[in-house]
């Protein structure tokens, strides 16, 4: 593979040298999510119910919380290399700089909140 | 980045006869998109609800088993189906198998016929349960 010109370099084009990198993440993380969303719907659907406290109990056990705060996090990053992905291929100039930070604050402020609610839930058990 | 308008570009969609190949392809993109925004949305908001007390938690309920929480769950399974399904398909052709056109036909119909049945089933047992 040439690395090209000099001057392509200097203006990034061409490769930047994480592109495998970024795909083998995506594939790594998709064996994950197989794996971790089909423990999640499997298990809510063994669920008595969906009441609240039949949630709030099952996420008290470790054996639910730790899986569910896992699949977040694997969920959560192979949708960021997915999204940004998509994006680079579809959004061009400032509105993919725009776009791309807003996939950023969105993975991390929603993955923030569901990885605090998880451990409230864990870490508190059931409210009276 | 600029691009020399006077060089062809490779041919593209324009010229190619629509498949169930390419159909498969790119729903497996906006599959993807949805799952990462609507679904991690109504996932977000399940787990908040659920920290934040029983009256949170039937707000969000109510709107779930609502119509459109049906329709967005439904259409959540179905993505979910369809993004797995797709997304083995891929991991086979990244191996470097499939691409025979018979065969790539086959599993991209394969793909969207097991997304289709997989939901089914989960919603039969859903709604057996009576939720």
């Amino acid at each position: 593979m040439g690395s090209g010109t000099g001057l392509g370099r200097v203006r990034g084009l061409g490769s930047a040298r994480q592109g495998s990198h970024h795909w083998w993440l995506q594939r790594v993380t998709a064996i994950g999510n197989l794996i971790l969303v089909l423990w999640f719907i499997i298990s809510l659907l063994r669920l008595p119910s969906m009441d609240h406290a039949v949630v709030i109990k099952w996420l008290s056990s470790p054996l639910a919380a730790v899986p569910m705060a896992l699949f977040v996090v694997n969920v959560f990053w192979h949708f960021r290399i997915g999204m940004q992905v998509i994006i680079e291929d579809y959004v061009h100039g400032g509105m993919r700089v725009i776009t791309l930070g807003a996939l950023h604050i969105w993975t991390f402020a929603a993955g923030g909140f569901a990885l605090f609610a998880i451990f409230k839930i864990a870490f508190t058990g059931a409210p009276a | 980045m600029a691009r020399n308008t006077a060089r062809p570009l490779s041919p593209h969609l324009g010229i190619w006869k629509p498949g169930i190949h390419m159909t498969v392809s790119i729903m497996n993109r906006a599959m993807g998109a949805g799952l990462a925004t609507i679904g991690a949305l109504a996932l977000v908001w399940w787990l908040v609800a659920a920290s934040s007390g029983a009256k949170a938690y039937a707000t969000f309920i109510g709107i779930a088993t609502g119509w459109i929480g049906y329709v967005v769950l439904i259409g959540l399974t179905f993505a979910f189906f369809f993004h797995m399904a797709s997304g083995i398909r891929h991991f086979v052709m990244d191996l470097g198998a499939g691409f025979e056109l018979k065969t790539n036909r086959t599993w991209a119909w394969a793909t969207l016929i097991a997304a289709v049945m997989l939901t089914g089933l989960t919603w039969l047992i859903i709604l057996n349960k009576g939720l």
